[in-house]
């Protein structure tokens, strides 16, 4: 017998994620979400979350949802635009946002999951992102001190998974997927494809299952397209 | 009457050099992958994980999974390939990446670039920006050359908050090319029918006429 992650459902999945966590969401714009998840998350209700992930979705669909249902108590991203309702909490007061570097946001993801507290970065020297923060200078040069994330759970999509937690990514639906897979306490993937260990070449393993909790099979996944653009016929 | 869009982006593509890795960022920029000189072999990168954009998908070939970091739809190519978000912004900090080409609300004349917020009014987010411009060693900006208003957005020093600090290498405007050097914006070229009188009426910032100034070739 190999270990085995698979829960029921997202309902399941999400079951212990209390009111205050802090929920890391993968995904860039609305590719690579975990839909399933955030829809039972919004059935659950749990409030107070602070969110992490790149973008908060748009109006009608991602975490968006949340924001909407006003479960949301602090999101923090590098984009936010697009979402009328996210901007009406922010400019209110109702909702608290931290707005980091997108490549800060990734890295303070990896070093969580390489067990490096935290990492000198460049992006944000001289702006406001550096106010409050420590400064390292080295050969001339100063850098942020950025920490690694601490986040209580990570929720993430994959293409395909097996039982043991091993995912696969498709396509830049990969995007923050994989690195918030390793930096969550409890990481829970979603999945189009569940399958038996043995079925996914090792080799081709994205995220191995070490780093993940829990892992199901999604459903219906409506995969919306936030700017579908297309080649001018001729 | 300067250069139009498709004309500062088409300006920007005579700076690709064969094997160039090159990001190109939202609005003008984009539009330089249109314009790429024949001979001329680069690699799209785009900063949600892709090297190799390929163009916008056939009608009804469109891929959810697959778009790029203005959350378009686009293809790949042969060659392309996906990465996650951190191991891309660690080839653009590492200076894999040879050119960026962002777009702009405010330049000054030392470099320094402001393009994610106005207090109180927009609040988008940085995105990569910030990133890019903190470890790209070549980084041209496309944009206007005034604002709505009519003001200039090349100045002694930019009045929104900053994305980056002496960062910027070159800006393509409607009115002209602009590098950054150590005397502020020196304009090597004019849109050909734009005097020099209107790019010294409306740019800010301290400026320098190269002694041999030319009219940009469009």
């Amino acid at each position: 017998m190999s270990i085995n992650k698979v829960v029921a459902s997202a309902d399941v999945a999400i079951s212990d994620i209390h009111d205050g966590a802090t929920v890391m969401f993968g995904g860039f714009g609305l590719c690579g979400l975990p839909e399933n998840c955030i829809t039972a998350l919004v059935k659950k209700g749990t409030t107070n979350l602070t969110c992490i992930s790149n973008n908060a979705g748009v109006d009608d669909f991602g975490i968006g949802l949340m924001l909407h249902n006003h479960q949301v108590k602090k999101m923090i991203a590098s984009y936010v635009g697009e979402n009328a309702e996210f901007e009406r909490q922010l400019l209110s007061g109702e909702l608290e946002v931290e707005l980091i570097p997108q490549g800060t946001l990734a890295t303070r993801c990896l070093i969580a999951g390489y067990g490096i507290p935290f990492v000198p970065v460049l992006a944000g020297v001289g702006t406001e992102v550096a106010e409050g923060k420590e400064t390292v200078i080295r050969n001339g040069k100063e850098y942020l001190i950025e920490e690694a994330f601490d986040a209580d759970f990570a929720i993430v999509k994959a293409w395909k998974g097996d039982t043991m937690g091993n995912l696969i990514f498709k396509d830049t639906a990969r995007n923050f997927n994989p690195l918030m897979a390793m930096a969550g306490k409890i990481t829970i993937a979603e999945v189009e494809e569940l399958v038996q260990p043995g079925e996914l070449d090792p080799n081709m393993i994205h995220t191995p299952g070490i780093y993940v909790h829990r892992i199901f099979q999604g459903s219906d996944y409506e995969k919306r397209i936030e700017q579908r653009t297309v080649r001018k016929s001729n | 009457m300067g250069l139009t869009k498709e004309q500062i982006a088409q300006r920007i593509s005579k700076e690709l050099k064969d094997g160039y890795y090159v990001n190109l960022g939202i609005g003008i920029p984009t539009l330089v992958a249109n314009f790429i000189p024949e001979g001329i072999n680069v690699v799209l990168q785009s900063e949600n994980g892709l090297l190799g954009m390929g163009p916008f998908p056939e009608a009804g070939k469109e891929d959810a999974d697959l778009i790029n970091a203005g959350k378009q739809t686009i293809t790949t190519l042969p060659g392309s390939a996906i990465f996650d978000s951190a191991m891309s912004f660690g080839m653009i900090r590492a200076g894999k990446v040879h050119l960026t080409v962002l777009g702009a609300m405010e330049v000054a004349d030392n470099g320094d670039i402001a393009n994610w917020k106005i207090p109180n009014k927009m609040v988008k987010g940085m995105g990569g920006a910030m990133d890019l411009v903190a470890a790209a060693k070549n980084i041209i900006v496309a944009m206007q050359h005034t604002n709505p208003k009519g003001e200039s957005k090349l100045l002694s020093k930019c009045s929104l908050p900053l994305t980056g600090i002496k960062c910027v290498t070159k800006v393509v405007t409607d009115l002209g090319v602009f590098e950054i050097t150590p005397e502020g914006f020196r304009c090597i070229e004019h849109a050909p029918d734009v005097s020099i009188e209107e790019i010294k009426a409306k740019t800010a910032g301290r400026l320098v006429i190269a002694e041999d100034i030319k009219a940009v070739a469009v």
